[in-house]
């Protein structure tokens, strides 16, 4: 059961990743890119990481991938163009592809990573929510925070980069606080003037 | 019962498919920018499978940080595209020659 249900999740996983590349659409692209996510979570899930899993379709789906559907939308591209070299590179593409598998499939096969050498470990009892807590917590704390300061770079990158600083109504701080009152009021000193009479009402 | 090797050639086509992404969508710096994340999610995919059969949690915690890399690296690279689409109307990567390197 458990080996009919894996590779249902790879074939449908591998068969979302194929399309995402051959795909005219970006947006269908970016759907089949859910597809894949969603299968890669639930590979997930038989491999016991729970946490990861359910991040995975939050983070991801849920962030990262609207983000892409956000910026193909937003953005009107000529697809047609952009197909022009596919089928010229496709047998460069496979040759590659097809080449690197071969390879990682003589390191990693049953051969060396086979059962004998790891045999399947029993079902933890403990929540992997905890123990990734806890090692997050103690071990691993300085390169948590160093990865929330990554987060932040990020922020504060992707919003200067998309902003722009002309054509809107800003205040200038160093400007307001430079100011003094003669550059606003001018006062002028001059002789009273007589009233003449008729001319003025 | 699965073995490590499954998950491991599972993950290995995985990669090697977004290499071919790579090679065939040269010209999109959007579908490039998937494929990219597809390759992040064959090593993650590696990674658990590792941390899994070897009994150590350390490996999912390293795909924690790599998750968290990735956000940062999708919103950035995003922010780009919107960037360079705004300035030259098109994100061909061979129309992208003003350095001429």
């Amino acid at each position: 059961m458990e080996k009919i249900l894996f590779y249902c999740f790879a074939a449908i996983l591998l068969f979302a990743a194929t399309m995402v590349i051959t795909v005219r659409n970006p947006v269908r692209a970016a759907l089949f890119l859910v597809l894949a996510f969603f299968t890669s979570a639930a590979i997930w899930l038989m491999l016991e990481a729970e946490f990861l899993a359910i991040t995975l379709v939050l983070v991801y789906v849920g962030a990262v991938l609207v983000l892409f559907m956000f910026v193909v939308m937003m953005l009107d591209i000529d697809t047609s163009s952009l197909k022009e070299g596919f089928s010229r590179y496709l047998p460069l593409g496979l040759f590659v592809a097809v080449l690197i598998v071969l390879e990682l499939i003589a390191v990693l096969g049953a051969a060396n990573f086979g059962l004998e050498q790891f045999p399947a470990p029993e079902a933890s009892t403990e929540s992997n929510t905890k123990v990734l807590g806890r090692l997050l917590y103690t071990v691993y704390v300085y390169p948590f925070e160093i990865a929330s300061v990554i987060l932040t770079v990020a922020i504060v990158a992707a919003i200067m980069l998309t902003l722009r600083p002309h054509k809107r109504k800003t205040q200038d701080p160093a400007q307001q606080v430079k100011v003094r009152s003669k550059d606003r009021v001018r006062l002028v000193k001059m002789a009273s003037e007589k009233r003449q009479d008729g001319k003025s009402s | 019962m699965i073995a490590l090797s499954d998950y491991l050639i599972v993950a290995a086509i995985l990669f090697s498919l977004s290499v071919a992404g790579i090679f065939l969508n040269r010209k999109n710096i959007i579908i490039l920018l998937m494929c990219i994340e597809l390759m992040l999610l064959a090593v993650n995919l590696n990674f658990i499978a590792f941390s899994h059969y070897a009994g150590d949690a350390a490996g999912q915690v390293f795909v924690f940080f790599i998750l968290t890399v990735a956000a940062a690296e999708a919103a950035i690279g995003l922010a780009i595209l919107v960037v360079l689409f705004r300035n030259l109307s098109t994100i061909n990567v061979d129309d992208l020659n003003r350095l001429k390197g």
